[in-house]
């Protein structure tokens, strides 16, 4: 390795705690500590793990000149300008949601996947909250730069802690840390005190399970997280098992899943694009999206039910009952929740419908598998009346 | 019985003209969990390097490598069922993965003892 790797506040500590260190994105992370992918993994399903996730981009978006402008003037302002290059419904963010989109380029391809929130209090509006990949995050926010030049300002808050507890007892271990964010509903965030310092939290992560990142200044950042760790319910758990996890949950991994060739509607993500946005037609590449809800994309993103035990990986070619290549696996692993093979992949769009036969071309060998729903694990998410109500309207 | 090891991880150890051939306790501990093993069918001819086995991690797909050539002439089934065998006893009785034939013994004799072995993977 010839770059020097990027570090996060934590990486010392995850050293110290027999992390097994490999470069990701630019960063030395742990890919996993001593008990092993498997095990770590079903320790998030059944209790609470703890991912360093400083890799990631989080920043905040502020107008630079609030003066005159009402609470929702101000957001509806600064949304406006990331409505430029989102296609989600911005403006329409309830005080402190967060929603999941895509940055778009002029084709309707992917350029990354975010959340974006609308912060809680009346001094936040006009400011938003963005959380980008890290691996696509420079070219994130120079776009966001552009957009927002002359007008408002992006602080990135990279060089901070950025931690995911995910797992069902993730919220009795929140409590300890800061007990209000027990109160948080799904995709909500806000701002707390606590006594080892201040910390935003949010009620959201990549697991499919409840959970809870926290954005923790550097120098904070240990403590806090050695807070948690004492924790009995809680584990660090490395890159490994965050990706067997959010594979099991059908999630979307950028660079694998997504692409700037792939539209949000190919990868099955046509509920990030509220309705309002559809009918105002006002994001890039609106003419592709649109036309592929309403005449369906040429290909689609599925999952994969595997008829035996050999797992298929990225870059594996699907074909149809024939024999003709129909596809490709994007993303493709081992299930520790189910203990058989699962897999994500693009296939063409006649082909996509649950049930299909199709086969999947393993080292020269063509193995039998099946289209299924991309959720492979049951969502364990957080559901509370306010969801109920959000849902409703 | 003395055991051979390849620098791409690999254990020989052979009884008469018989070659056992496993993976290394260190190289398993690298792969992590196991979760399939795919093994060549009995009969076939591998020429020493040849890519004759899979060993697959929840993250990763690896090859084993044939480390001597010669004929497969037994399998161990076991593993394809219970492919976590290969993490809990990579060296010992219950983890190889093939029996082969040699065609040529001499070749043993360019692969690393156990001491050799120890000092590669270190290094």
């Amino acid at each position: 390795m010839s770059e020097q790797l990027r570090t996060t506040p934590l990486t010392d500590l995850w050293s110290e705690m027999g992390g097994k260190m490999v470069e990701f994105a630019g960063y030395n992370m742990p890919v996993q500590f001593p008990d092993g992918v498997v095990k770590e993994h079903l320790w998030t399903r059944e209790n609470a793990g703890l991912f360093d996730v400083s890799h990631m981009g989080p920043a905040f978006a502020s107008l630079d000149d609030k003066t005159g402008l009402s609470a929702e003037e101000a957001h509806n302002k600064i949304a406006k300008i990331f409505e430029q290059v989102l296609p989600c419904d911005i403006q329409g963010l309830a005080r402190g949601q967060i929603r999941y989109t895509t940055l778009l380029n002029n084709d309707g391809g992917v350029i990354d996947d975010l959340m974006i929130g609308r912060g809680k209090s009346d001094y936040e509006q006009g400011s938003l909250y963005v959380v980008v990949n890290a691996g696509g995050k420079e070219e994130d926010f120079k776009i966001f730069n552009e957009i927002s030049k002359g007008v408002a300002t992006v602080k990135r808050w990279d060089e901070n802690a950025l931690i995911a507890l995910q797992g069902p007892k993730a919220v009795e271990v929140i409590k300890t840390l800061a007990p209000d964010a027990a109160n948080l509903s799904f995709m909500s965030y806000n701002g707390f005190k606590t006594e080892l310092g201040g910390v935003v939290i949010a009620r959201s992560g990549y697991t499919g399970e409840d959970g809870f990142e926290i954005l923790i200044k550097a120098e904070n950042a240990v403590n806090i997280t050695e807070f948690l760790l004492k924790n009995k319910n809680v584990k660090p758990i490395g890159l490994g098992a965050r990706d067997s996890l959010r594979l099991e949950a059908g999630l979307c991994l950028y660079g694998h899943d997504l692409d700037q060739t792939i539209s949000p509607i190919e990868a099955g993500l046509a509920w990030t694009i509220q309705k309002c946005r559809r009918e105002r037609a006002d994001f890039p590449g609106a003419s592709r999206i649109l036309d592929e809800i309403t005449n369906k994309p040429s290909r689609k993103r599925i999952g994969i039910e595997f008829l035996d035990r050999a797992p298929a990986r990225e870059g594996t070619i699907i074909q149809n009952q024939n024999g003709d290549d129909i596809g490709i696996v994007t993303s493709g692993g081992f299930s520790p929740s189910l203990n058989v093979p699962i897999a994500m992949g693009y296939v063409a769009t006649e082909f996509a419908t649950i049930g299909t036969q199709i086969r999947l071309m393993v080292r020269g060998t063509a193995r039998d598998a099946r289209v299924c729903a991309m959720t492979f694990v049951p969502h364990n998410y957080f559901k509370s009346e306010s969801n109920y109500n959000r849902s409703q309207k | 019985m003395s055991v051979k090891f390849t620098k791409d991880h690999e254990w020989v150890a052979l009884d008469g003209d018989i070659a056992t051939i496993g993976i290394s306790a260190f190289a398993a501990e690298q792969l992590g969990d196991v979760v399939y093993v795919e093994l060549p069918a009995v009969g076939k001819n591998f020429n020493q390097g040849d890519a004759m086995a899979v060993v697959e991690s929840v993250k990763a797909a690896s090859d084993v490598y044939a480390p001597v050539s010669g004929e497969i002439v037994e399998v161990n089934d076991a593993l394809v069922d219970a492919p976590q065998i290969v993490n809990e006893c990579g060296t010992g009785p219950e983890g190889w993965f093939v029996k082969m034939k040699l065609s040529d013994q001499s070749q043993l004799d360019a692969l690393m003892d156990l001491a050799a072995y120890k000092t590669f993977i270190e290094s």
